[in-house]
């Protein structure tokens, strides 16, 4: 089962844990993203690339399909306007085993933080806006998964 | 006739969302589209001033600057992403 949406809509964790539960695999392993609370910003705007987004994500999916032993696949990203706690992106992996669920669950946020065409602007109390920038932390969590 | 396609701030700096331009036959690569169109304004100028903060994707597919255009149909330049 593999199962990738990009959307603006908020989405509950518990369906696509129940859609995984119904594949009866020995393991589940979930990520959820939020926007995080930081110090005076008030919302965060999430642009993304029509077309290629969905594109790249069920290529991460058959990638984590490939190299892992699973069940199902999920993928939920956001775009548009969030706040403060707001989910952003679910990624849920299920396989007979718990250590290739919670790997290709790693992988898929990992690589999609490098590979996904999302751009994040944060918004903040004092009226000012700003283009978040790519972290070089980011490009080495997803280069630990080459080979 | 391609389509040109900016994101985030890109757009903002270009002005316009994407544009379908027609590419003299002498640019081979997307660093010469690159090259090509910065003076088009000061927008394009600041936008492509510095390609290393850049990316670009050919008909969707990111590749480097150096690729080839061929016969894509949509050319697109974007910061590195930072979804997640």
């Amino acid at each position: 089962m593999k199962r990738v949406s990009v959307q603006t809509e908020d989405f509950d964790p518990a369906t696509a844990q129940s859609a995984l539960e119904a594949l009866h695999p020995g393991a589940i392993s979930s990520f959820i993203g939020l926007v995080r609370n930081d110090g005076g910003i008030i919302a965060m705007t999430l642009e993304h690339y029509p077309g290629m987004t969905h594109a790249a994500l069920t290529a991460l999916a058959d990638e984590a399909s490939t190299r892992w032993p699973l069940q199902g696949v999920v993928i939920i990203h956001r775009y548009g306007r969030l706040v403060p706690g707001d989910r952003i992106v679910h990624i849920a992996t299920a396989s007979p085993h718990r250590a290739a669920a919670m790997d290709a669950c790693a992988f898929l946020i990992d690589r999609l933080k490098t590979d996904a065409p999302f751009w994040k602007k944060e918004e903040r109390a004092d009226g000012s806006a700003a283009w978040v920038q790519a972290k070089g932390s980011d490009d080495a969590a997803a280069e630990r998964w080459q080979n | 006739m391609v389509r040109l396609v900016y994101f985030a701030w890109v757009r903002e700096q270009i002005g316009v969302a994407e544009e379908d331009v027609d590419l003299p036959a002498s640019l081979i690569t997307v660093a010469d589209l690159a090259q090509w169109i910065a003076p088009r304004g000061s927008g394009y100028a600041t936008a492509f001033a510095d390609l290393a903060k850049l990316r670009c994707a050919l008909d969707q597919v990111v590749v480097p600057f150096s690729t080839a255009i061929g016969e894509a149909k949509e050319i697109a330049f974007f910061p590195p992403v930072t979804g997640g």
